[in-house]
């Protein structure tokens, strides 16, 4: 006999999800002006959870129309009123933390271990810093009475929904603005659970508003006249869609896109952590991160250790219902995302690069992709350039520092990079050289309401989090 | 890797004889010692507490109960222990559960030297191993002869398992070669007139070693010297067998394996007390070594108190009621 652990799902019964939603405008929710609808699927079974509105122009209009409204008051609350509201959402999100685990387990497919101890604890830490940074916006360094820009226009992707909401509506109310958010078409619940929260929390109607739809309502908000601000987290690609429209605008703009993040191994690397931050690096949630670590640059002398190391560490990797607590690695978002992983992977292989998986097991039903890494893989390769967001990883090897900064730093992003090794002066010497938002050192996958966070060329510019995150929201 | 043999068989004699260079001379083990891969303090943390997030529910909760049970070195090392507090232990340790005889026994009795006698009677025919400290426990603090008659004398009064500590003195001010000696000479005092050998287990009491470093390199230095088992704590320093310390144990008994084909045990000691606790040292066992090392052969359990929550949860499992500590047999 040998040590199995019996399934252990977390409760399906602590949330409570309504058959449809309507968008939440002005405090109340309502149908779209059109009357579309389109169903939300859970991504580990395919079963439809519930049916929200596809909201058009008219009703990103009246959306931007209440928060224009709202703007007037919200901005002319003392900062320690506004902080109030902040710090009760807080602490809402953190009583219902549970609920909204289960629900963003549902919704996106990412295990129940990651949303409970890692999206819910860090949105209410959100909320909570930038509740603190209400009333001292004097303070920041940006004048000694700061404005707020007026109507934020706000879009936001499906890899963790509550966290990217938290990470633009803190700021953005902290600063004085209102805001109108789209969340992603694919997990849109957990926004509209959040207006719930706001209404629970006595949030003045119309400070925030959510509008769900796909790409085009995003399109319509973020060139809608009367948005002063937009902020979007999402693919390079939309990225620079949204940048040619507010172009000739005086619309201000942060992006937050694609990353290709080396995640680069010493010699003299702590070798069990460094394979716990690999592990981490590339397998969180899926490997749907903007900063994962899908590059893995390892030292040529201990290459076969390490790999050797990382095959045996990702063969007890668990994969399979999001909601068991004991599951590692969930399902993928979407068909099209996991149509894209695997396209990738096969460019991979045809490539001529080597492909090793665990054995697993992957449900039948729903969207599934087990964790694969790729040896032998150059610059020249695919799946060394492009974003694949997916469990895969590509391992290189260097053989000295010069050579693995040229390698980290040889792509259009530069959101995230990685560096282990036990000498603290190379740690620094590498962080100047790297040409990437956040450096990791011994870590990877870390992260903290009070750092900022940002990219490097293509993967964008503006930073969130922070005392550093404030600019975006202020008039600067 | 190498085919596995015990590290108690005769063969892993032969397998560390091929080490010999590493340990040929203080300078050699220092570098050899010192060059094992660093590491880091909040990674290793963070790992630890990971597994310790595991939900065994249901079946693997039922299985881990008794496999936990089994793994248990029921111990009593207190000033004021007398012959009948041992018989005691040993009569609990052979059925812990009066109210159900299905419950398995513990793996051994741990005790001082001059109780080894009285275990060894009490235990006759139960299949269950008397462990004895020796080497001057807890504190180690006794010249080397006097070591090694306290651990003649615990063999000669049967001991099956030994359970020595190291000199933190020596290793925390560099001197590796005298601690590996030492252990190597404790090892040699283990065998019995026949031949045979008592398997050593040897004490780090890393609470004294201050760093993870230390703990590595100590792990491996004693199984260059042919510990049969390494264990965490004397239990009876202010910390004693943490998870991440533990895990890091089970790191290096796994790349030492890697390396020679020697199966070293691993034994956390100190402040284990709940069936919570000892699931998340399972979990660890599991996801680092895997089923080879889940076995009493390979894995113990140093506790006292925790053999009472384990019976209570099984308990509870079995009969779907908590029954509270007036079920369960003080000691």
């Amino acid at each position: 006999m040998t040590f199995e652990y019996a399934p252990a799902p977390e409760s399906r019964a602590v949330v409570d999800i309504a058959p449809s939603y309507g968008l939440f405008i002005d405090g109340e929710f309502a149908d779209a002006a059109g009357g579309k609808v389109f169903k939300t699927v859970s991504p580990a079974n395919e079963e439809v959870l519930s049916e929200v509105a596809q909201a058009g122009s008219e009703d990103v209009d009246r959306a931007v129309k209440a928060a224009r409204k709202a703007f007037e008051k919200w901005s002319a609350l003392p900062g320690a009123e506004r902080a109030k509201y902040l710090f009760r959402i807080a602490r809402l999100i953190q009583e219902r933390s549970r609920e909204l685990a289960v629900l963003e387990s549902l919704d996106n497919g990412k295990p129940i271990r990651e949303s409970r101890d890692s999206d819910l604890p860090l949105v209410a830490a959100h909320f909570f810093y930038y509740a603190g940074w209400a009333d001292k916006l004097g303070h920041a360094g940006y004048g000694a009475d700061p404005k707020p820009l007026g109507v934020a226009g706000q879009v936001i992707p499906w890899n963790f929904p509550l966290l990217m909401l938290a990470w633009k509506i803190a700021p953005a109310l902290a600063c004085g603005n209102t805001v109108v958010l789209k969340p992603a078409e694919t997990t849109p619940l957990s926004a509209l659970f959040f207006a719930d929260i706001c209404r629970q929390a006595g949030l003045p109607k119309g400070v925030v508003n959510i509008l769900t739809g796909d790409g085009s309502t995003g399109a319509e908000l973020v060139a809608h006249p009367d948005v002063n601000k937009v902020a979007f987290t999402g693919s390079t690609e939309v990225g620079k869609a949204i940048a040619r429209t507010v172009a000739g605008t005086d619309k201000k703009l942060t992006l937050e896109l694609g990353g290709k993040a080396a995640n680069i191994v010493f010699d003299d690397a702590p070798i069990d952590q460094a394979v716990e931050g690999i592990v981490n690096g590339i397998f969180f949630n899926q490997g749907h991160v903007c900063c994962a670590g899908s590059r893995l640059l390892v030292q040529e002398s201990v290459q076969d250790e390490l790999l050797d190391a990382l095959k045996r560490r990702m063969s007890t990797l668990r994969v399979g219902d999001p909601l068991d607590k004991n599951t590692d690695i969930g399902a993928i978002n979407s068909a099209e995302q996991l149509a894209r992983i695997k396209a990738l992977a096969d460019a991979g292989e045809s490539e001529g690069a080597e492909r090793w998986a665990p054995a697993c097991e992957l449900p039948d039903a729903g969207y599934w992709f087990a964790p694969t890494l790729f040896t032998g893989v150059t610059q020249a390769h695919r799946i060394a350039q492009e974003e694949i967001f997916g469990p895969v990883l590509s391992v290189l090897t260097f053989r000295t520092p010069e050579e693995a900064v040229a390698k980290a730093n040889n792509t259009p992003y530069g959101l995230s990079a990685g560096v282990w090794t036990e000498k603290g002066s190379r740690i620094l010497w590498m962080a100047n050289q790297l040409r990437a938002g956040i450096v990791w050192s011994n870590t990877f996958n870390k992260f903290d309401p009070a750092s900022p966070f940002g990219g490097y060329k293509e993967s964008g510019f503006g930073r969130e989090g922070g005392r550093h995150g404030l600019e975006a929201y202020l008039d600067v | 890797m190498p085919t596995t043999v015990p590290a108690y068989g005769k063969e892993a004699a032969g397998r560390l004889a091929s080490m010999a260079d590493v340990t040929a001379s203080d300078g050699a083990l220092r570098r050899f010692l010192h060059g094992l891969p660093g590491v880091d303090a909040v990674g290793l943390q963070a790992r630890a507490a990971t597994l310790g997030t595991r939900s065994i529910k249901t079946t693997a909760k039922a299985y881990a109960i008794d496999l936990a049970i089994s793994m248990i070195d029921l111990t009593t090392l207190e000033g004021a222990d007398t012959p009948g507090k041992v018989r005691a232990l040993c009569a609990k340790g052979i059925n812990p559960d009066p109210l159900d005889r299905g419950t398995p026994k513990v793996a051994a009795i741990c005790v001082y030297p001059d109780m080894v006698a009285t275990a060894k009677e009490a235990l006759t025919g139960s299949g269950i191993h008397v462990a004895s400290v020796a080497t001057a426990f807890p504190a180690g603090r006794a010249a080397l002869p006097v070591k090694l008659a306290d651990t003649r004398d615990a063999v000669a009064a049967g001991a099956d398992e030994i359970d020595m500590v190291i000199d933190r003195g020596a290793f925390l001010s560099g001197r590796y070669l005298s601690v590996f000696e030492e252990i190597k000479q404790v090892k040699e005092a283990c065998r019995r007139e026949d031949g045979s050998y008592a398997h050593l287990k040897v004490i780090f009491e890393t609470g004294e070693l201050q760093t993870y470093d230390n703990v590595r390199r100590v792990s491996w230095l004693a199984m260059l010297a042919g510990a049969d088992f390494i264990k965490t704590s004397t239990g009876k320093v202010a910390v004693n067998a943490t998870p991440p310390v533990t895990l890091l144990m089970l790191e290096a008994v796994r790349d030492f394996h890697a390396t020679t084909g020697v199966q070293v045990g691993v034994k956390p000691a100190g402040g284990i007390r709940t069936t919570k606790d000892a699931m998340k040292y399972l979990v660890m066992v599991n996801e680092t070594l895997g089923d080879q090392w889940l076995t009493a052969d390979w894995f113990r359990f140093g506790a006292s108190s925790l053999l009472n929550d384990l019976l209570m949860q099984r308990q509870k499992l079995s009969t779907g009621r908590y029954s509270g500590p007036d079920y369960v047999t003080v000691d």
